[in-house]
């Protein structure tokens, strides 16, 4: 019964985590139709870029939203400059541009600060906490990474539902021939896309490093999990994609404790591969049919 | 003129029957690669047989990406099977004779074939960021298997025993010292198998793209709708693609292990199919040329590339980086300026300037 409780709060922690990575592949397949397969690469240079400033006795607070900016700008760069030549053009284009994207990030970051792993600090204790005598498997920066991911999944809703901006950015992924003759400047809203995806893609990975050790493979796994994540919900939907979020970390947390650490990827695979089969547009997507 | 004509008459079964062209070609490329290999030192043979598994990991890819559509981000992944699939037939049967090594090389492509068959299946059904996403999946969870089984060796991985020169058959010496004054060795061996393997796959593949197979799976790749109204069945013909380009890829992994001499997990990374996806993009999707061209890039650039990070005053280990560096920026720069490729390219330049010249003509 312990380990069981311990096993689900860590799948709910791990989960929190996919469900901010799912989210930031979402919001960039809404606006664009490209899976950002270089979003877990780009989250790694901001968590750099947050060390090192860490490093030269910043506050772990300003350097949080250090990262966040440096996610922003990344993402708006890399739009502008590199995605935007194969947007609308064939899909395998942009799969590929990405995935070179991913390994030069990759490689440029080893080359900056080394392959060696490094302390990353967290705000609050990574220890876990006890209930009276009994620890129970979560920790206040498990805590903090859920209460983080909240607040980032609620200022999106409210940004999407409530504000103009929201409703342009929405118009523009929705239709952009027809949001460009209603005024919308539809380019400025796929950069602003990707800036607010990297920047959240950011908020994880600050969250994934936290007292934890950091080299610059530490997000890869993130590229598969926060896409599997995302299909798991629709890519097309945010609340979807966090539920896949949550569904995914908690299954493979069961899959490590109980049957063994290594076989997590596999399991994954089989879980993506049964959505992709079965539901093909994701758990919680309204019914569409693919356009041949 | 008489004689040219009587000439061009004798050898038209040749050049218009695709296999015996395609046999011919192989059979002189064999001959020259064999002289290069006989001729060059320790380290270039390694170079070699490094570049022919490489070549056959990306024919099979560039045959399933550029003719049949599908994108493979798992090759590495069936590379791992193929390796482990040889490793451990080479550990039973101590792999020392030539027979040995075939055998393990068989069942190697065996086991690859079925593990096709079992992600061509559902493959079959997914397209673009879908299949990139489950293959690069299967990527990340085949190598990370042999850490748990006991019988896969652990992160330490499994040590390849290497075929012993003396062993190999005697007409087999006697042939090699008679052409190159040069007894065979265990590297010289490996790079002569290795292109043996390669022409081999080759002019299969070459074959099979120019048979009613390879026509299929161009029909499906440029319009699904009208390939099967035209009474192919996709499913079907994307599993047969993906079968004959994951036998490939495990050919490959089987002289890849003999080759290292060590099959381990960490030599099977995300960035060794990402790498080879590089080759085939840089070389034109679909062509084997361009495959061949890519793999020797594969071979010949990280020691160039390394070394001259560490002149540049790079430690060993950052130096190392620089080239998935250059491997994403050629990545990306291939399909931000040339998405044909090399190969590609240099095609529509000529077929380009043959046009202009036509039209001179005809004007």
């Amino acid at each position: 019964m312990q380990q069981f409780l311990d096993t689900t709060l860590g799948g709910l922690v791990l989960g929190a985590v996919y469900a901010a990575f799912a989210l930031a592949l979402c919001l960039i397949w809404r606006s664009t139709r490209i899976v950002n397969f270089a979003q877990a690469a780009m989250a790694m240079v901001t968590t750099y870029i947050a060390l090192s400033l860490i490093n030269v006795d910043v506050p772990y607070w300003v350097a949080f939203l250090a990262a966040i900016a440096a996610g922003f700008v990344l993402g708006a760069v890399i739009e502008r400059v590199i995605i935007r030549p194969v947007e609308g053009k064939a899909e395998l284009n942009a799969v590929i541009l990405t995935l070179g994207l991913f390994m030069v990030l990759h490689g440029l970051t080893a080359l900056v600060f080394g392959v060696q792993h490094r302390g990353f600090p967290a705000p609050v204790s990574t220890n876990a906490m006890t209930v009276g005598d009994t620890s129970i498997g979560i920790t206040p920066f498990g805590i903090l990474t859920i209460v983080v991911v909240a607040v980032v999944m609620a200022g999106l809703v409210v940004l999407f539902r409530f504000t103009d901006l929201g409703l342009r950015m929405r118009a523009s992924a929705f239709n952009g021939e027809v949001s460009r003759l209603l005024g919308v400047r539809v380019g400025r809203m796929l950069t602003l896309g990707w800036a607010l995806a990297a920047a959240v893609g950011a908020v994880a990975g600050m969250l994934i490093a936290g007292g934890d050790l950091v080299n610059p493979a530490f997000m890869d796994p993130f590229v598969i999990y926060g896409f599997i994540a995302a299909v798991l919900g629709g890519l097309d939907s945010p609340i979807g994609s966090v539920i896949g979020g949550l569904i995914l970390g908690l299954s493979l947390s069961y899959v490590t404790g109980y049957v063994g650490e290594h076989l997590a990827p596999l399991v994954a695979l089989g879980i993506l591969m049964l959505v992709l089969l079965v539901r093909p547009s994701g758990l919680f997507a309204a019914a569409a049919a693919r356009r041949v | 003129m008489k004689l040219t004509e009587r000439l061009r008459s004798l050898t038209r079964p040749v050049r218009s029957v695709p296999l015996a062209r395609h046999l011919l070609v192989g059979l002189i490329a064999f001959l020259v690669v064999a002289a290069i290999i006989g001729s060059s030192s320790q380290y270039l043979q390694t170079r070699y047989a490094e570049m022919a598994f490489f070549a056959i990991a990306a024919g099979g890819l560039t045959v399933l990406t550029g003719l049949s559509g599908q994108l493979s981000l798992g090759h590495g992944a069936l590379m791992a099977v193929g390796a482990y699939a040889a490793t451990l037939v080479l550990e039973r049967t101590g792999g020392e004779t030539l027979a040995d090594v075939f055998v393990a090389l068989l069942v190697a492509i065996a086991v690859c074939a079925v593990v096709g068959v079992i992600v061509g299946v559902p493959a079959a059904r997914l397209h673009g960021p879908y299949i990139a996403g489950a293959t690069l999946t299967l990527a990340v969870a085949v190598p990370r298997l042999a850490n748990q089984w006991e019988f896969l060796g652990g992160e330490q991985g499994l040590q390849v025993p290497v075929p012993r020169a003396a062993e190999l058959p005697v007409w087999i010496q006697d042939l090699v010292w008679f052409f190159t004054a040069a007894e065979i060795d265990q590297y010289s061996f490996l790079a002569y198998l290795g292109w043996f393997l390669l022409i081999l796959a080759f002019v299969a593949l070459a074959n099979l793209s120019r048979s009613r197979i390879g026509r299929r799976w161009r029909a499906v790749r440029d319009d699904d709708v009208s390939a099967e109204l035209a009474g192919i069945h996709l499913g079907r013909a994307r599993v047969v693609a993906f079968t004959v380009s994951a036998m490939c890829a495990g050919l490959a992994g089987g002289l890849m292990a003999m080759n290292v001499r060590l099959t381990a997990p960490g030599a099977f990374t995300i960035t060794l199919s990402l790498t080879l996806l590089a080759a085939v993009v840089l070389g034109g999707l679909g062509s084997l040329t361009g495959a061949l061209i890519g793999a020797g890039v594969l071979a010949f650039l990280p020691h160039f590339a390394t070394d001259l990070g560490e002149s540049a005053g790079l430690s060993a280990t950052q130096a190392a980086e620089v080239t998935p560096v250059v491997y994403g920026l050629v990545l990306m720069l291939v399909i931000l300026l040339a998405p044909a490729g090399i190969v590609g390219s240099l095609r529509m330049f000529l077929a380009r300037s043959s046009l202009g010249q036509t039209k001179e003509k005809t004007t």
